[in-house]
């Protein structure tokens, strides 16, 4: 063409990138909203249609039914929203056990994948092979049927260690402390220590940056944390009595109790993950290369801390983002508990509540809005300690 | 506010439409020529797959009575076993025809979810069944016992009452299903059971030493159990309810499956207006004449049905007690077919 | 005269570290704290195996009909084998059973060749895997056409009916995933937010609320008179539960395509689909087959938990079945039974999802 010049070809409208990209999202946000009010009108009209209750005003009316494990008070006569809580706090009991007990054993069998020892690496990937290709509700029934119940006595016959710890088929029992006048300043002296040690560590960072000089950091945190409230708890002569478990009746009374429900759920939630997190531990070790151990050797470091010191903190930025999908996965999966009867969140109130109320939507939707922010939180949680471990590069 | 003023005007906007709105449903089943008819997902008496994968109790009986009344074949059914949490919204959806599912009738199922009871084809009430080496008596020698129950929809309900009436304590573990429930009583989990009646012989008879436990004598609730249908459909509920009831007035009439033929030509009008030798019963419902005697034929009177699924030849065990026949002291009583 | 030097001929390595025992020294008890944990580890593995082994093979019942079989005090195997067509079947129709037959023959003869490293047509069976058999797996399992007898849903059942939830979950999810991917990638805002929050919200539920959803809620949220049958409820929930994994999966593929890839097509004139559909995913699709792979197994395990909403699954018949009031307690026949099924699927799908890692990461 000739008479070419600066300006830009014309385009007819409908062929422009960004005025397409407009219509087409403004047809998505109408569709979108169509679909969710189409949803949400049929629901109104059909729930009206077929007599059902709606709205949360159920959560104010008295349940009426008893749960077997409560972490906050509660008995018959509390609400349905109070079923709610209880429900959420034994969830995120055996989440966070889970968790913990997951995160040590994974990383235990991950190490132990990459033994030298024969028997150790192998045993540790037919454990991996098994656990983790076998439905974790298959593994919950076992655990819980097959082992727990099938081995552990009446509390007639209960195991008896030392007339104050006491394991039968009803839970294992142990001492209870129970605190009395005074025992609040042990509380007053722990908080102290926290704050103090706060401060410790920030004094003690800035001196290291400034003087290069180095505090013994930890043990001072421990002495700060643990001995200050021990200082005042037998200062002020020890105010607390224990409360030991006694058979009366039927059952143990007294003292604390952990449920054979609550156990084989978290020993399956714990196993089960932990076959996963071995394998995303295996993973990481063997993405971090070989000179790095190499080098740390030379510098004459042992085997030991050459793991903590070298590999293991390059590792975790590789195990950090599958870790946790792990985690995540962990706490969705605890909603199993419905199966052997551990009062979670989904047997209590998706459960019970539901069944007694049949308000399907408000329940369910209640339930699933929970886990959601749950999951939401933990991401969030884990991306803010991604980012801190990750790579700083000039 | 706003919300409630729509709900309330829906609710009576319903009201006037529902009764058209879920008409029908025996046009429906006559011409898909199937009843669809929600039943347990398995318990032992009431309904639950035998080793030929056919259904089998004595819920799944009623279910056939009505296809045999309605479509002349007592095989045209297609069971959908439901959990105990999804049967009413399977039945208000139009999922289902009718459900046949050990549902005990309350006041709330009545009234508040779109649905009607048509009759009781087992009076079952809440017991214990509890293990013998403990040596209790009575219900009331139970105070801090832990106590193992199917998670059910009255069952738990039912048992909190109870013991805080007598001023008891109890802690409760909840199981899905009934199998995992007698494991947990079984193994020592708890010291009672509580389920209705009829499930406690069940769950013994499945133990490893059925001797070890026995059935309280107390029977702490009322459970009537019986067929539901879609309320709005007063032609269909008819249509179920007066096939139950053609099942209680033929035991009581001693017509059986084996001598309806010949009974279709007895004296007796009363046995030939519920056989449809006279009369014109059938029509009335909607059906064929032969109505109640294609339901008696096929499936039984109520008694057969009853003996053939819980009663003392089976591994139940039940004795007829509450659902023996109004003549013999028991609770079955049908209108008269007239 | 000069020498050769001739080395002397080497000696045999040391007896203690060479065959069995040189073995044994280097692998197990090199260090004292090996030793120590080779011996525990060893003893926990003899003191668990023999009484298991005992108990499933060495004191086993194998033969007989009913439970009086059953009196060695081991496994009552033949518990399994009367009830094995329930198992697998589940309520389907005895006679119609090679329906379902012929349908596990085409999914073998699908996948087999998959792992002949010579076979021509994989790419071909591959997309035939996701297009054609699910059809004409369809028409033959569901029948109603072509002259086969209808057989309605709430007679499938068993490990057949396992097999098909975690099937068409997965290849349902795939357009969908794909859809999400790219809409998670896109730069359109709008798109943008409503994919990545379609993904987290599904990503953030159980399953088992999902499927709670499906079969309570679900019938609510359609119009009157519309109903979906039960089975199909299932699939819808399983479907959007697995695409937001699946997007995830398939995210992850489209990140690892170069942006010279884009960059090319784009040059080449190519518009954004075709510049997705003939450059970009294929490409990504192919990277991330073991992914799909795993999320396949993960499924498979998940669709255990259907037995919750009352449909009859391989463990909902296991269930079942050990509640028959012929049998005496046969729980853990049962549930062994139904372990070592899915054991075996998902270790060999797991076997081969490794094998193509490998295969993959020929690069570096």
């Amino acid at each position: 063409m000739a008479d070419h010049t600066d300006q830009q070809p014309k385009t007819a409208i409908w062929n422009d990138p960004t005025f397409r990209a407009i219509v087409f999202q403004i047809l998505a946000v109408v569709a979108i909203i169509y679909v969710f009010w189409t949803i949400f009108d049929n629901t109104l009209t059909n729930m009206d249609k077929r007599g059902i209750t709606t709205g949360f005003k159920f959560l104010d009316n008295p349940a009426g039914f008893g749960i077997l494990m409560t972490l906050i008070e509660y008995d018959e006569t509390y609400s349905y929203g109070r079923t709610f809580f209880v429900g959420l706090m034994n969830t995120l009991l055996v989440s966070v056990i889970g968790v913990v007990f997951a995160t040590a054993l994974g990383f235990t069998l991950g190490v132990a994948r990459l033994s030298n020892n024969w028997v150790i690496s192998k045993l540790a990937t037919i454990y991996v092979e098994v656990l983790r290709n076998i439905p974790l509700l298959l593994q919950i029934f076992f655990w819980y049927f097959a082992i727990l119940l099938k081995n552990l006595p009446h509390p007639r016959e209960s195991m008896n260690f030392n007339d104050s710890v006491f394991l039968n088929a009803r839970g294992l029992y142990t001492p209870g402390p129970v605190p009395t006048d005074g025992f609040f300043v042990v509380w007053l002296a722990f908080g102290l220590g926290i704050m103090a040690t706060v401060y410790l560590v920030r004094w003690a960072h800035k001196r290291q940056d400034e003087q290069g000089l180095q505090f013994p950091v930890f043990s001072s945190a421990v002495g700060l944390v643990i001995g200050l409230p021990l200082l005042a708890f037998f200062v002020m002569g020890m105010p607390m009595e224990l409360d030991y478990p006694s058979l009366q009746g039927f059952n143990f009374q007294g003292g604390m109790r952990v449920i054979p429900e609550l156990m084989a759920l978290s020993w399956a939630l714990s196993l089960y993950t932990a076959a996963f997190i071995a394998e995303i531990v295996r993973a990481g070790i063997q993405g971090v290369t070989h000179g790095q151990t190499e080098a740390a050797h030379a510098m004459g470091l042992r085997n030991a801390p050459t793991l903590r010191l070298v590999v293991i903190p390059q590792a975790m930025r590789i195990i950090i983002p599958p870790l946790t999908s792990q985690y995540l996965n962990l706490v969705k999966n605890s909603s199993l508990a419905t199966a052997i009867g551990y009062p979670d969140l989904v047997a209590v109130f998706m459960g019970t509540t539901l069944n007694q109320t049949g308000q399907a939507v408000e329940v369910v939707g209640m339930t699933m809005a929970v886990y959601l922010i749950i999951s939401l939180v933990i991401s969030s949680f884990m991306n803010w300690w991604n980012k801190k471990m990750a790579l700083v590069e000039r | 506010m706003k919300r409630t003023l729509t709900i309330a005007t829906g609710v009576a906007a319903a009201a006037m439409v529902a009764s058209s709105a879920f008409a029908g449903t025996l046009d429906d089943v006559k011409s898909r020529g199937m009843l669809s008819c929600g039943v347990s997902t398995g318990l032992p008496g009431f309904s639950q797959p035998d080793d030929k994968n056919n259904w089998t109790g004595i819920d799944v009986d009623v279910c056939r009575a009505v296809a045999a009344a309605v479509l002349g074949d007592a095989n045209k059914v297609s069971f959908k076993p439901l959990t105990a949490k999804e049967r009413f919204t399977a039945l208000q959806s139009g999922e289902i025809d009718m459900l046949s599912r050990n549902t005990t009738w309350t006041h709330t199922r009545d009234t508040s979810l779109g649905l009607n009871f048509a009759g009781v084809n087992y009076y079952d009430g809440q017991g214990f069944l509890v293990q013998k080496a403990l040596g209790v008596k009575s219900a009331l020698e139970l105070n801090g016992a832990s106590v193992c129950i199917q998670a059910g929809t009255t069952t738990e309900l039912n048992l909190a009452d109870y013991f805080r009436l007598n001023g008891m304590k109890y802690s409760s573990v909840v199981f899905d299903t009934s199998d995992q429930t007698r494991e947990g009583f079984e193994s020592g989990r708890c010291d009672i059971l509580t389920s209705d009646q009829s499930q406690l012989y069940a769950i013994r008879s499945k133990m490893a030493k059925p001797g070890s436990a026995v059935v309280m004598p107390e029977v702490i609730s009322k459970e009537p159990l019986g067929p539901v249908v879609r309320q709005g459909d007063d032609q269909w509920f008819n249509i179920v309810r007066w096939t139950l009831f053609a099942q209680i007035n033929a035991e009581e009439m001693g017509v059986t499956s084996g001598n309806a033929a010949e009974m279709k030509n007895s004296k007796d009008p009363a046995k030939q207006r519920l056989l449809g030798t006279s009369g014109n019963a059938g029509e009335k419902l909607g059906l064929s004449e032969d109505w109640a005697f294609n339901a008696i034929s096929q499936v039984g009177n109520y008694g057969e049905m009853f003996d053939r699924n819980v009663g003392p030849s089976t591994p139940l065990a039940i004795s007829r007690g509450l659902n023996a026949l109004w003549s013999n002291g028991g609770l079955q009583y049908a209108p008269p077919v007239r | 005269m000069s020498k050769i030097f001739t080395p002397l001929p080497d000696l045999p390595a040391p007896d203690s570290s060479k065959g069995f025992i040189g073995w044994l020294r280097h692998n197990l008890f090199s260090t004292p704290i090996n030793s120590v944990l080779s011996v525990v580890a060893l003893y926990i593995v003899f003191s668990a195996v023999i009484p298991a082994l005992n108990w499933a093979v060495f004191s086993a019942n194998w033969t007989g009909l009913t439970e009086d079989a059953c009196n060695s005090g081991g496994a009552c195997w033949p518990f399994v084998a009367s009830r094995l067509d329930f198992f697998i079947y589940g309520f389907y129709p005895s006679e119609l059973t090679w329906r379902l037959d012929l349908s596990f023959l085409l999914l073998a003869l699908t996948f087999g060749p998959q792992f002949v490293e010579a076979f021509p047509y994989k790419k071909n069976l591959g997309i035939f895997s996701v297009t054609g058999f699910p059809i004409i797996a369809y028409f033959l399992i569901s029948g109603g056409s072509f002259g086969l007898e209808s057989v309605p849903t709430e007679k499938w059942g068993g490990l057949s009916l396992t097999l098909l939830l975690a099937y068409v979950g997965i290849v349902a999810a795939l357009p969908i995933g794909i859809a999400l991917a790219l809409g998670r990638r896109s730069e359109m805002p709008v798109i943008r937010t409503f994919c990545i929050g379609f993904i987290e919200l599904w990503r953030g539920v159980p399953l088992i609320s999902v499927l709670f959803m499906a079969s309570v809620m679900l019938p609510l949220f359609l119009p009157e008179g519309v109903n979906f049958d039960k089975l199909l409820r299932a699939l819808i929930g399983i479907t959007m539960f697995q695409s937001a994994y699946m997007a995830e999966v398939i995210r992850g593929g489209l990140q690892a395509i170069p942006r010279g890839q884009y960059e090319a097509a784009s040059a080449m004139g190519m518009n954004y689909w075709k510049m997705m559909f003939l450059v970009v995913l294929p490409q990504a699709l192919k990277l991330v087959i073991p992914g799909i792979v795993n999320t396949f197994i993960a499924l498979f395990k998940d669709t255990t938990l259907v037995l919750i909403i009352g449909l009859f699954d391989i463990l909902a018949t296991v269930n079942s079945a050990i509640q028959d009031p012929k049998w005496g307690a046969v729980e853990t026949e049962g549930y062994v039974f139904a372990a070592f099924c899915f054991w075996v699927f998902c270790f060999s799908m797991s076997r081969y999802s490794q094998k193509l890692e490998r295969k993959l990461h020929t690069g570096h």
